[in-house]
């Protein structure tokens, strides 16, 4: 099993996010991840979805996916050519006691407090997953309440875009 | 008068799948006129070129039935259950090469289509479902007969449509039936909602379909095809492996030029039968869990496999790990998903299989004239052993009864290959495989996919709308025609003759017969008492008549032929046959379901033994 980065740029319709989610389901493919947002075309969303598969059935996702009449692109992003980043809010416990030893560990990650209170702080970060982990591994000890991810997004290193050809289809057919 | 009562206009070209399709040329822009969503809808499938509909009114479509009643281009066929309206699309789109259309209402009439749309997803039959919803102020609100039809379908369709705004209705139904037939043909639902239906709208039949992502590969790569004949034309053990998607792209002419110039032995699936004639000296039969001794073999033997329009159904490769080990394998299919989906493809290529097999025979033809034709007399030897020792047969049952073998092979020999053959699914469905002579594509209809029972007598209606001019035998079992045996008021009514054979063994004979291999014939709930010295019920002879067809018995073999005779000369109403035969009569070659290939058993413990030619 490894990991795969596949962004998918796909028409901005009501259910296309259920058609991709069922697929993956009814095939048996594992979702590590997934994040959905608008494009600079409003007709065109752009989900990026992290699976754990081998290479083979990874060519079954990508091919079903394809299928899909909705779905107008599929790019595997490889890591190395690729800015991947994830949003991570975690609730940390931290009284006066231990507050200032909370916010060296967010400072050295270069992450931020957006929330306080007298037991506790919110923090905000982004990166790459595995920074991360290790952002949440150093707020371990400190007691974490409550974790929310976005799911990772990433986007290709470099002038060129993904968008631009899947764009050309889209007015050319509208 | 009713409004499924004008006959059907001329169909026109009969040709599989890509006839119908609605390209962007097709799409002449008609003068917009102010219309209700609901005269949209009909006035878009005049436009979509449909001439049948099978369905049933309800509720929430009750406004689209009103202008329907008065199309002079639409016959509506009333069904009496909605899977049935299912099943006679099925069975028109194959006899008349177009999309099949059946139309429900919301909530249990659209969940009644779903089997049949499972169906000719499963078995890549074009389709356009139209189903009514509640009013869009109602969806999501658990609304009388609401049922989120678009949920429950998307898993099992081509594609699918919630439509509440009535001026998207032309284009959404447009790109419905360009989507339904193109590419890999499937079925697609357009769930409407009644308020779309009763609201005004101005038509305007699209002049582009705006599917930015839907491109189906039809044209295959040049490069491969010509490695695919490097390959043909260098194998010692050829198999052509032909299935359903020969149908499909009406590649029976050019597949027919391969068998003859590559000088291969050819397989045909269940779903590929007759696509290259049975006589055909070079056409092994079927392959899989109940095909052939020889076309198993030749398979497992095989050094190359070339797959054409198929896609290694567990039926066909038994134990996929043990399937072919030998084989090189080439892949045509116009899904690139079923390419290396179960086995591990060589050389894959993706197009159309009529473009396909067109593009390879020059270059086949080129190869031969290279190197010469390969050498193929010591496989052919084999095979032609295999085909000695092994070949198809039964025997007489021991109780007396019928051999319900015999019974199918007379009504193949007698109604000759020019009728059109429709199976449920079952024992009757093997045999009726094996021991009708399949003469050309299109003669063939079965659910493969799915293995829906119930499947025949619809299927067979539809089918006999699609080609009025054929006789259609429904080849049934006596647990399939109880699933679906309401339609015969359907055809009586709609006068549309089709005729049924019941093979009658008073059980579900196919569970019975792995009852008794696999359960050491503890017979749970495989009984239905409907057959020779049971209390029959139901009566299938009196079933008949009371749905206003002709009803006949068979009990001995010497009625056989006089009662098929006298159910082919009956054209003025539907005809039931019930051939009451032996329970115990089992389909052989069988392989067990998750074994190797190799262990077919020719008759019950008997297998071949394969070293003896290595």
């Amino acid at each position: 099993m490894s990991r795969h980065t596949l962004s998918v740029l796909v028409e901005n319709k009501p259910g296309v996010l259920t058609r991709v989610a069922g697929l993956f389901a009814r095939r048996a493919f594992n979702i590590h991840s997934l994040a959905v947002g608008p494009t600079e075309h409003p007709d065109i969303s752009r989900i990026t979805v992290v699976v754990d598969v081998d290479e083979l059935p990874l060519e079954q996702v990508t091919k079903q996916l394809n299928k899909l009449v909705n779905i107008i692109k599929i790019v595997e992003l490889e890591p190395d050519a690729a800015v991947q980043r994830e949003l991570l809010l975690v609730k940390v416990r931290a009284d006066v006691s231990t507050r200032a030893h909370v916010l060296e560990v967010v400072q050295l990650f270069r992450a931020h407090v957006v929330d306080v209170v007298p037991d506790a702080v919110t923090v905000e970060a982004t990166g790459s997953p595995a920074k991360l982990e290790a952002l949440l591994a150093a707020l371990e000890p400190f007691g974490v309440r409550e974790i929310v991810q976005s799911g990772i997004v990433a986007i290709g290193r470099g002038s060129r875009s993904i968008t631009d050809r899947a764009l050309e289809r889209v007015m050319r057919s509208a | 008068m009713a409004q499924g009562s004008h006959p059907a206009p001329p169909t026109g070209e009969r040709r599989t799948s890509q006839a119908a399709t609605v390209t962007p040329a097709d799409l002449r822009p008609a003068p917009p006129q102010e219309m209700t969503g609901a005269e949209a809808i009909v006035r878009s499938l005049e436009h979509a070129g449909v001439d049948t509909v099978f369905g049933i009114p309800g509720g929430a479509i009750l406004p689209t039935y009103d202008p329907l009643m008065d199309s002079t281009k639409l016959r509506h066929v009333l069904v009496r259950h909605e899977q049935g309206a299912g099943h006679a699309a099925e069975g028109y789109a194959y006899t008349s090469g177009k999309v099949g259309v059946c139309m429900a209402t919301s909530g249990p009439g659209a969940t009644n289509l779903v089997t049949a749309i499972a169906d000719a997803n499963m078995d890549s039959v074009p389709m356009v479902a139209i189903t009514g919803q509640v009013a869009a102020s109602l969806i999501g609100t658990d609304g009388f007969q609401e049922a989120d039809i678009v949920g429950i379908t998307m898993p099992v369709t081509k594609h699918n449509f919630l439509v509440t705004d009535p001026d998207e209705i032309p284009r959404t139904i447009a790109q419905a039936f360009h989507i339904a037939a193109t590419g890999r043909p499937g079925p697609v639902l357009v769930d409407i909602a009644k308020s779309a239906m009763q609201a005004r709208t101005t038509f305007a039949w699209p002049t582009d379909l705006d599917l930015p992502g839907y491109h189906p590969v039809t044209k295959p790569h040049a490069k491969q095809v010509r490695e695919a004949a490097r390959l043909l034309a260098t194998a010692r053990r050829p198999v052509l492996y032909v299935g359903g998607g020969a149908v499909r792209s009406g590649a029976a002419a050019e597949l027919r030029r391969l068998v003859d110039e590559s000088g291969a032995p050819a397989v045909t699936t269940l779903m590929a039968r007759g696509v290259l004639p049975d006589t055909h000296p070079q056409n092994l039969g079927m392959p899989g869990m109940h095909g052939t001794v020889p076309a198993v073999a030749a398979l497992q033997k095989a050094d190359l496999i070339v797959a054409l329009g198929t896609r290694f159904d567990d039926r066909v490769t038994g134990k996929l790990s043990s399937f072919a080990p030998h084989a090189t394998v080439v892949h045509a299919d116009i899904d690139p998903a079923e390419i290396g989906k179960n086995r591990r493809v060589d050389v894959p290529i993706v197009g159309d299989l009529r473009e396909v097999i067109a593009d390879l025979l020059p270059e086949l033809a080129r190869e031969h004239a290279q190197h010469g034709k390969p050498d193929l007399e010591h496989w052919w030897k084999q095979i032609e052993d295999w085909r000695e020792t092994f070949p198809l047969g039964y025997s007489e049952t021991e109780d007396g009864l019928l051999a319900p073998q015999h019974v199918i092979s007379r009504i193949g020999e007698l109604a000759g290959p020019e009728a059109v053959y429709v199976a449920g699914v079952g024992q009757h469905q093997m045999w009726a495989s094996q021991f009708i002579s399949h003469q050309r594509p299109g003669g063939w209809i079965n659910s493969g996919g799915l293995g829906t029972m119930g499947f025949a007598v619809p299927a067979a209606l539809g089918a006999k709308v699609g080609d009025p001019d054929r006789m259609v035998w429904a080849i049934d079992g006596d647990g399939c025609f109880q699933m679906t045996n309401q339609e015969l008021a359907t055809a009586t009514i709609n006068e549309i003759p089709i005729k049924v054979a019941v093979i009658n063994n008073s059980s579900l004979g196919m569970v019975r017969q792995w009852q008794t291999l696999f359960y050491e014939s503890r017979y749970s709930n495989t009984d239905l008492h409907t057959g020779h010295g049971t209390v029959r019920i139901p009566d299938f002879v009196t079933l008949a008549e009371a749905y206003g067809a002709a009803g006949i018995r068979v009990e001995s073999k010497a009625e056989v032929d006089d009662a098929i005779k006298r159910a082919m000369e009956i054209d003025d109403r539907p005809v039931v046959v019930d051939f009451t035969v032996s329970r115990d009569a089992m389909v052989w070659p069988m392989v067990a379901a998750g074994v190797s290939n190799d262990e077919i058993q020719y008759a019950r413990g008997i297998s071949p033994a394969w070293d003896r030619e290595e």
